[in-house]
């Protein structure tokens, strides 16, 4: 490596784009093309990535830097000038590296709802996804896209193409000539795909002309009256044989069993009413009692 | 990958040819350009994919081998040496703990062969158990080693690694990290170097260490030392960035990056190796400035020593001990030591945001979900081990006690038996590879003193947590080439355990079934639990399953496995969601249908 004495200021000069979205969504692969791309245009690129752990469902994020002169290979916080998003909450999670008067954000509205926002077994429990919608956000960034490219790829074919789509959005933030990219993703996608591949382009960059911002996705909340109910066991003891079932798949592990070996709730508290013990219980000797408050107006 | 091959095989072609290269793939390309003959490795994150590319080189330049552990890896590339060739073995940090014992007789012995050891750090513990810093058992080794800062830099100082082990006839650490390992840059390659075999050296006295030979080795070592401190001060390895005197940066390996973001016009004194100094050019840059900084990841390797040489020296009070490096970090440590003012807050997009949570998780399919289902139905005392599988310490399977380092599980078990645990069955859970890398001494330590435990080995046929590579008992070699595959069943009896059952990861009820009957027998039992990995070697599909809405009666039974594909629907039960299939990730392991209490789980039913 060539090494001189840089006076000028690096940070200013690199273009800082980073890439995000869900393991096994292609985070890498844009990234590849992107670097590929930057190359070409004859600039000093790093694209750094984290995966390993992330292989299994976790968020990956992938930093692209190009520009005359690149040094650290991973972008300063808040100071990302594009963020690319292939799922919406990995959109949400990386927004404050942007900023808000100069940046771009370009995302794809398709969720991807991991198992964890779905565990808690409280009644009405929300689930724990990103509620912001997609307007909300396009109106507060500098220059912001959102599209639902999963539906869009559909549409084409191949729900594959959905990142080529947001790479066409991308190619019109990024002052690079169009005949380079579509020879940069010809050369990186597998050749049978190279034709909707080369649509899905065209398609992303037609769709950012109006930029119609699709219509935020609803989960419907549980019905006012039914969140004031509370549940209460109820074990027969006479009727337990002691197998210990609803001890072992209690998913709470509320339930213990007592020196007589019968079941017994040892931390109600916890208990979330989800019926699983009753439902299990070879001897029918557990029954979930729900009671409804009155003194609530619904 | 495929697209990485082809460029491979041009870049074997064309001698001078520049592209991106990710930093493993340049430290593999250093390997092969140093004209090394045999290479061994054990998977490990963040170094695996350093092995996967060197094999990509014909077999005739180059014999790449999957090795059992980093020891093994570590002993085959020193035989490789002794029989006069050069050789590299590569491993991630905690693999040097496994390698250690034979790295600190053979720094005595030195090399006949350039032997070249590469070891990527995890600084920031993106995918490790800790984040120790090798470079400290170099200074251990009293050997060098070299911190390269990208891709680059990389291949160039494998190459000229093998030149300084072979003139100074000692072994030689490369120091990767994550984001080395990790980032991509553009790189000029060269061609294979034409290195000739020497001969075997018949000398008992450097290769053969008993009290005798080690003590004269020994005294050998610090001459070693000293003569290498004065050839990093010659080299242009070394090499001074100038500025301003007003202070001075010491720094090197990735951190001299940040350090050139930061400070682009900062007189730097930057470093190829952390051990041994350049001591004269440390002190003459030292006393041309008013203030030294030294700039490095992890442990103050550096620092302490300039500090050692009577230099008062800045670093570990402004740039932190633990985690990764970042610019913003460097700037701030910066910042606090007065070097350089903060800047204006930058202006953030203005939304308030509910972070949603995405932890790593098992894949949809996984087999090690159903096998820790019905571990955590046991209550037992659960001795973990590494692998994809410590993700079921998390929730909801939440089924883990303990995991410590690699083949742990079993002697953690014995030790819990020996101190009388016995209100819970005690069982210890390893995969197949981590069985092969260190279970199988423990497993013979539980039968020799008749230890009450089971042993539960998740066999997915794979090493998966690194991305699928290949081991002793999967009858495939790193080159694909067909070998003899260990049977671990054979292996258990010959070691003596007498209580041995083979179990389908996919059927719930035999699995805890068969758990149930092993933790009931006394003495050291067996349980193989069998399925292939989902992802590798082969993607495994299957007709998906879907979730009959109206008898679903939202009993989150299901969402106890924690499977990707099983997420809420939009409509409500008794007060909580009811459950949808996600049919494109589905792969039909039926797992969620068979602890489905209202049978709601069932196939898709083509239309």
């Amino acid at each position: 490596m060539n090494v001189e004495n840089g006076k000028k200021d690096a940070a200013a000069s690199a273009t800082n784009v980073l890439i995000v979205g869900v393991g096994g969504q292609g985070v890498i692969m844009v990234s590849k093309v992107l670097a590929l791309l930057c190359q070409k245009q004859g600039y000093q690129v790093k694209q750094s990535e984290v995966h390993g752990m992330a292989k299994r469902g976790g968020s990956v994020f992938s930093h692209v830097r190009f520009g005359p002169q690149v040094w650290s290979p991973t972008i300063p916080q808040g100071k990302a000038d594009i963020l690319l998003a292939l799922e919406w909450a990995e959109g949400m999670r990386w927004i404050e590296h942007l900023n808000a008067k100069t940046s771009s954000f370009i995302a794809d509205t398709q969720q991807i709802v991991p198992p964890f926002a779905c565990l808690n077994r409280e009644r009405g429990a929300i689930m724990a996804y990103s509620r912001e919608t997609p307007d909300e956000v396009v109106s507060k960034v500098h220059r912001g896209y959102a599209l639902d490219a999963g539906t869009m790829a559909a549409e084409l074919g191949n729900v594959r193409v959905a990142n080529t789509i947001l790479l066409g959005v991308l190619s019109v933030v990024l002052d690079f000539p169009v005949e380079d990219w579509q020879d940069v993703i010809a050369q990186m996608v597998p050749p049978k795909t190279r034709e909707v591949n080369a649509k899905a382009f065209l398609l992303g960059r037609e769709w950012s002309k109006n930029a119609d911002i699709p219509a935020p996705r609803t989960r419907p909340l549980l019905p006012d009256a039914h969140k004031t109910v509370q549940s209460r066991l109820e074990i027969t003891a006479a009727w337990c044989k002691g197998c210990d079932i609803c001890v072992k798949m209690c998913p709470e592990r509320c339930l213990v069993l007592n020196t007589d070996q019968i079941a017994e709730m040892a931390q109600s508290e916890k208990c979330t009413g989800c019926r699983l013990c009753e439902w299990l219980c070879p001897d029918f000797a557990i029954k979930v009692k729900t009671e409804k408050q009155t003194s609530v107006t619904a | 990958m495929k697209h990485d091959k082809a460029a491979l095989k041009k870049a074997a072609d064309d001698s001078n040819l520049i592209r991106p290269l990710m930093g493993n793939e340049a430290l593999a390309r250093g390997i092969w350009e140093a004209g090394v003959k045999v290479a061994s490795a054990y998977p490990g994150t963040p170094s695996t994919e350093i092995l996967e590319n060197l094999a990509r080189y014909p077999i005739e330049d180059i014999e790449a081998q999957w090795a059992t552990n980093e020891k093994v890896a570590f002993d085959v590339a020193a035989g490789a040496s002794f029989a006069g060739v050069r050789a590299a073995c590569v491993m991630k940090h905690v693999g040097l703990n496994v390698a250690a014992d034979a790295l600190m007789s053979q720094t005595y012995i030195g090399v006949n062969g350039g032997l070249v050891l590469i070891v990527c750090d995890d600084p920031g513990i993106h995918s490790s158990q800790n984040e120790q810093d090798s470079r400290l058992y170099a200074k251990l080794a009293q050997i060098p080693v070299l911190e390269p800062v990208d891709a680059q830099e990389a291949l160039e100082f494998v190459r000229i690694a093998f030149d300084i082990s072979e003139e100074f006839d000692t072994p030689v650490i490369v120091r990767s990290t994550t984001r080395l390992s990790h980032t991509r840059s553009v790189v000029k390659m060269s061609d294979r170097l034409d290195v000739a075999t020497r001969p075997f050296i018949e000398d008992p006295s450097k290769n053969v260490m008993i009290p005798l030979h080690a003590r004269q080795r020994h005294l050998m070592l610090f001459e070693r030392e000293k003569k290498l401190s004065a050839y990093f001060d010659s080299s242009p390895l070394t090499r001074i960035d100038e500025g301003s005197s007003e202070y001075g940066i010491i720094s090197q390996s990735v951190a001299y990056s940040y350090v050139k973001e930061i400070l682009p016009a900062a007189k730097v004194l930057k470093l190829a190796a952390a051990h041994p100094l350049p001591t004269k050019t440390i002190k003459a840059f030292c006393a041309s400035v008013d203030r030294v900084f030294v700039v490095e990841e992890l442990e103050p390797v550096v620092e302490d020593a300039v500090r050692g040489m009577n230099i008062k020296v800045e670093g570990k009070q402004w740039f932190p001990q633990t985690g990764e490096f970042s610019p913003e970090i460097v700037r701030r440590g910066f910042e606090e030591a007065g070097i350089l003012e903060p800047l204006p807050a930058d202006e953030k997009v203005d939304v308030e945001i509910v972070p949603t949570g995405r932890p790593p998780v098992l894949c949809s399919g996984c087999p090690h979900t159903s096998t820790y289902m019905a571990v955590r139905g046991l209550e037992a005392r659960v001795a973990g081990d590494i692998g994809c599988y410590t993700l079921a310490a998390v929730k909801p399977l939440q089924a883990i006690d303990t995991c410590v380092s690699m083949g742990s599980s079993i002697a953690n078990a014995v030790g819990m038996a020996k101190a009388g645990l016995n209100e819970k069955p005690i069982i210890a859970t390893l995969g197949d590879s981590t069985f092969l890398h260190s279970g199988i001494p423990p497993l013979i330590d539980a039968v020799y003193n008749n230890a009450n435990i089971t042993v539960i080995i998740l066999d997915n046929h794979i090493t998966a947590m690194t991305g699928g590579q290949d081991h002793a008992a999967t009858g495939v070699t790193l080159r694909g080439i067909a070998t003899h595959q260990i049977d671990f069943e054979e292996m258990c009896r010959a070691i003596g355990v007498k209580w041995i059952k083979k179990v389908d990861s996919y059927d719930v009820g035999a699995m805890f079934r068969t758990f149930r009957e092993a933790t009931e027998y006394k003495g050291v039992s067996v349980v193989i639990s069998d399925r292939p990995c989902v992802l590798d070697p082969l993607k495994i599909r299957g007709p998906a399953l879907q979730v009959d809405a109206a008898s679903c009666i939202a009993c989150q039974s299901c969402m106890n496995l924690g499977c990707p594909s099983l997420i809420w629907s939009d409509e409500w039960y008794d007060g909580h969601h009811k459950i949808t299939i996600d049919e494109p990730t589905c792969i039909g392991c039926t797992l969620c249908a068979q602890v489905c209490p209202s049978d709601c789980i069932r196939p898709v039913i083509a239309q």
